[in-house]
């Protein structure tokens, strides 16, 4: 059961979230523009990298707000929460 | 062989009657139920699982492999180590031979959970987690210890939470702990109703201390298995804690130092040791009895209890041979790793104390005392016993599984630890090998030749010990297992008759027979009611979302598949929303209030994930969007009035509205006050394809308003209808249900409904439509199926082949049925299926999978009643 510090609401239970996959992938802004395998590339592909990863959590049962997290997926060690629009920590 | 004179934390002034596989026994308070079986002198009990070997009490703790109880009570409960379960007066019990029975009475006990902090978890209340609970309390810090045991050996700062016979038994990521509290188990029938019988603990901790200690194990030996080998550690318990003593006359069988603390306590209470075998070539203790050293004990005599041990040296012939009724093994000691295993921690082979230890803590957590490998003792590895035999050389006793069974599975290639545990279920009992494991991993080791710490263990998994699915359960079962929704008209539906269908947490009328009715009755009567006359449904599960800001026209533009920023006020329009890939993903009506206001509604079981997803594109795509999602599911009741006579019953109820089609026309809505004050929201919406109004009201007036329905529906003889005539209309109409005729691998197209997709506006899947795999014509695609015979009702799920194909396997699927009624309005049943290229064969007939038959079946157009849509302005 992870801890999750929500930017807003501060360390709660990873029940009460949601999961939402890789972070910073945006939705392309012109989709009728790219080919076949840039879409999929957008739909489908997502990393799934051994260590430190940038993933989506939204405080389902919280604020319902979504945010970012760093976490590494070995230790599952939550490295660092942050807000959407901003960097990922280093 | 009996209870000692004094000695022991047990109260002699208390007599327990108990009563074990039929005999009568007494005990006191404090007494396991092991250890008053010991006093007795009974240490046999029930033969081992597959060889029928006999079998006694080997240890004094949670890792015992022998004595497994089923006890008896208002509910019976197996598989408990005689070893954990605490005397009680009147307690009956019968040994085990490896495996319980499940009682088919339900549980009457009542079990709960508590979910807590704190800023430092101690687990263990051994001298090294008494330690540690007192340094962390002197910082002013909150700290809670948990024990197994009854009491603690020792006192704690008295503001340290104290959990006694409370075992840890799970650990989880970021400290989360589970905690197994037995709060009534050792009361018997003086156990008070009002508490619950056990507790489980849900414990965040900043920081955990693990004070878990070492669990000893036993030697590997010809005829090690049988009743009075008994590990030397346990002996030293049932004399010093129970005041028992386990034998009369004792050997001791080591390679290390701590079974001489076992001897000393022996001599102490005046107990004959006849000889100590030592498998170290050299010892340096001081203790008044002969020391083989260098030698093993090589077999054990006796048909039953042992009677005596042979003994001979580990390099020489000459065997030498005791009389003796207890041999006290000790073959070293394992620090209890598995809730540092739990968190994927580190263990390292210490070659010294033959054992893993933690390699380092986990992440904010301690490993202090014994569990850490400190206070152990130096040992000699001993993993077996040389002989001509390794048939009796038991290393796992609750499996069976010897020595010989260990070199039989490496010999069939099983090279590595977790292969040749599943090839012999060696460690899979519920001790889950804790006497077996490490000595299995030596085993191992000194058949393939490789070192100990190489083989490395099994994979620790929660829970440590035995846990009941009802204390996992708590009182989340039967009626608080989950949720159960209910509309405001809910209580209605239960006095006129109705039977319920779940969906999602909803209860649903499913229908509502009349006297002697079944299914197929009332839903044919509920559909000729709608059909001809007038009937109404409560739906007010839909889920409803208001969607309002400057931008929310703009906003549904996306997410919808069709156009809604043009759609005027007054207006609804039916949606589909699909995912980035193109699927489908829900459905429903939308109303536009205001310009800047819409009424969005979803399926009855897509309410929550829809407001997620629309929230979810507006906070991480499109913040700039001036738009707001509420959920107001729950604030309005909705009213179906369906059938060529809707209108005459709705014009009773809202005498303020035109109702005539011109001036009320289909896909628009009107707010009124109906005749007795309630103000309404009424929708020209329809599910099945008649003529149908649907009246919102305030969820306070729901009941009030269903039954101004009722009475003003009398004179037509309105008829109320559930789910199941609902899913016979729509889909005699073709209209889909999202989750059930689309699964999330169908598109609009594919579910026939490519004129709900816009071409002149982007959304959310739109780009997907042009990829390569969802433009191909051959994609499954949803049509109607009618059996040739007329009679037959395929079932759901029904797989689709074609007329001509040979049914040799692989037989090629063209699809499968999704929805299949009986229509009263065509008199014969009929299917909705997805099947490849379903749009281009409309006509041909197909074979449906029928059990062992093959149903010819033609296949036919999505909307078989009424396809001109004449009715639906009634």
């Amino acid at each position: 059961m992870l801890l999750i510090s929500c930017p807003w609401c501060g360390p709660r239970d990873e029940t009460e979230f949601r999961y939402g996959g890789q972070a910073h992938v945006a939705y392309p802004e012109t989709p009728a523009e790219l080919d076949d395998q840039q879409w999929a590339e957008y739909v489908f592909y997502r990393e799934n990298p051994k260590g430190p990863f940038a993933e989506r959590w939204m405080h389902a049962i919280g604020c319902r707000r979504w945010f970012n997290v760093l976490r590494d997926t070995v230790s599952y060690e939550v490295l660092a929460v942050y807000r959407n629009g901003e960097e990922v920590p280093r | 062989m009996s209870r000692l004179p004094a000695g022991g934390r047990i109260d002699r002034g208390e007599v327990l009657r108990f009563t074990v596989d039929g005999r009568e026994l007494t005990g006191h308070p404090g007494d396991t139920v092991a250890s008053a079986m010991l006093a007795h002198g009974i240490i046999e009990v029930a033969p081992s699982i597959y060889r029928e070997r006999p079998r006694g009490i080997m240890a004094a703790g949670v890792e015992e492999p022998n004595a497994l109880l089923q006890v008896a009570g208002p509910c019976s409960e197996g598989m408990l180590p005689a070893t954990t379960v605490e005397l009680y007066d009147g307690l009956v019990a019968s040994t085990l031979s490896g495996k319980g029975r499940l009682d088919p009475t339900p549980d009457p006990a009542v079990y709960d959970k508590k979910f807590v902090h704190t800023d430092v978890l101690v687990v263990g209340g051994g001298p090294a987690g008494r330690k540690a609970a007192a340094e962390a309390s002197a910082t002013g810090v909150r700290v809670m210890l948990v024990d197994d045991q009854p009491e603690l050996d020792g006192e704690l700062p008295p503001d340290t939470v104290v959990l006694t016979r409370t075992t840890a038994i799970g650990s989880y990521d970021d400290n989360y702990v589970l905690a197994l509290e037995r709060r009534t188990d050792h009361l018997g029938a003086a156990a008070p109703a009002n508490v619950s019988r056990q507790r489980l603990w849900h414990i965040r901790a900043a920081r955990v201390v693990l004070a878990t200690g070492a669990h000893e194990r036993p030697l590997v030996f010809a005829g090690n298995d049988k009743p009075g080998v008994m590990l030397a550690g346990a002996v030293r318990t049932y004399l010093n804690r129970y005041g028992v003593a386990a034998g009369s006359r004792v050997v001791v069988f080591t390679n290390n130092d701590s079974a001489y603390d076992t001897v000393r306590d022996l001599l102490d209470a005046g107990i004959e040791v006849a000889a100590v075998v030592d498998a170290r070539p050299e010892v340096s203790v001081d203790v008044d009895v002969r020391i083989l050293t260098g030698s093993a004990v090589i077999n054990t005599e006796g048909e039953d209890r042992i009677t005596g041990v042979l003994v001979r040296s580990l390099d020489g012939d000459a065997v030498e041979s005791f009389e003796c009724d207890l041999l006290a093994v000790s073959g070293g000691w394992s620090p209890v790793v598995h809730l540092h295993s739990q968190r994927q921690g580190k263990l390292r082979w210490d070659d010294s104390l033959a054992a893993f230890v933690p390699h380092g803590p986990v992440r904010n957590q301690e490993i202090v005392g014994a569990a850490n490998g400190e206070g152990l003792w130096a040992t000699r590895a001993l993993w077996l016993v040389p002989s001509d035999s390794y048939d009796t050389h038991f290393v796992d006793l609750q499996r069976d599984v010897t020595v010989a069974d260990v070199w039989r599975s490496t010999g069939a290639g099983m090279l590595n630890v977790e292969h040749v545990k599943r090839y012999t279920s060696l460690g899979t009992a519920n001790d889950q090998g804790k006497t077996s494991g490490v000595n299995a991993i030596g085993v191992i080791a000194h058949a393939l030749g490789g070192s100990v710490g190489e083989i490395g263990t099994t994979t620790y998994r929660a829970p440590y010990t035995p846990v009941a699915f009802a204390a996992l359960a708590g009182r989340e079962r039967g009626d608080l297992f989950d949720p159960e929704r209910t509309t405001s008209i809910h209580p209605w539906h239960v006095e006129h008759g109705a039977l319920f269908e779940d969906v999602g947490q909803w209860k649903r009328p499913w229908y509502f027979p009349r006297d002697g009715e079944d299914i197929d009755a009332a839903v044919a009567r509920e559909c000729r009611a709608a059909r001809n006359g007038v009937a109404f449904m409560d739906a007010s599960t839909l889920g409803k979302i208001e969607i309002w800001g400057a931008d929310a026209g703009e906003f549904l533009n996306r997410i919808y598949t069709n156009a809604f920023k043009k759609l005027k006020p007054g207006h609804a329009r039916y949606g589909v929303m699909c995912k980035p890939d193109g699927m489908i993903f829900d459905d429903g009506v939308t109303l536009r209030l205001d310009d800047n206001r819409f009424f969005l509604t979803t399926t009855t079981g897509g309410a929550a994930n829809v407001l997620d997803w629309l929230e979810e594109w507006l906070q991480t795509e499109w913040p700039s969007l001036d738009v707001h999602c509420t959920s107001v599911t729950e604030q309005w009741a909705t009213i179906a009035v369906v059938g060529p006579r809707s209108r005459d019953v709705v014009s009773v109820l809202a005498p303020d509205l035109d109702l005539s089609a011109e001036a009320f026309p289909f896909m628009t809505f009107r707010e009124t006050v109906l005749a007795s004050g309630v103000p309404a929201r009424i929708c020209r919406i329809s599910f099945s394809g008649e003529l149908a109004y649907e009246i919102n009201v305030s969820s306070w007036y729901g009941l009030s308003v269903w039954e101004q329905v009722y009475e003003a529906g009398m004179p037509y003889d309105i008829t109320p209808y559930g789910t199941e005539t609902m899913h016979v209309l729509r889909a005699e109409k073709g209209y889909v249900i999202v989750g059930q005729d689309t699964d999330g691998t169908v598109t609009p197209h594919d579910a026939g409904m490519a004129w709900a997709v816009s071409k002149q506006k982007d959304f959310v899947g739109n780009r997907s439509f042009s990829r390569s795999d969802t433009a191909r014509t051959d994609r499954k695609q949803l049509i109607s199926l009618l059996p040739t015979d007329g009679t037959t009702k395929l079932p759901e799920g029904t797989q689709i082949i074609a007329g001509d194909v040979a049914l040799t396997p692989p037989v090629p699927m063209l699809g499968h049925v999704t929805s299949s009624y009986h229509s009263e309005a065509l008199g014969r049943p009929f299917a909705l299926a997805l099947v490849a290229g379903g749009q281009s064969r409309i006509g041909e007939t197909l074979m449906a999978h029928v059990g062992s038959e093959l149903v010819p079946v033609q296949v036919a157009d999505l909307v078989l009643y009424d396809p001109e849509g004449s009715r639906r302005d009634g």
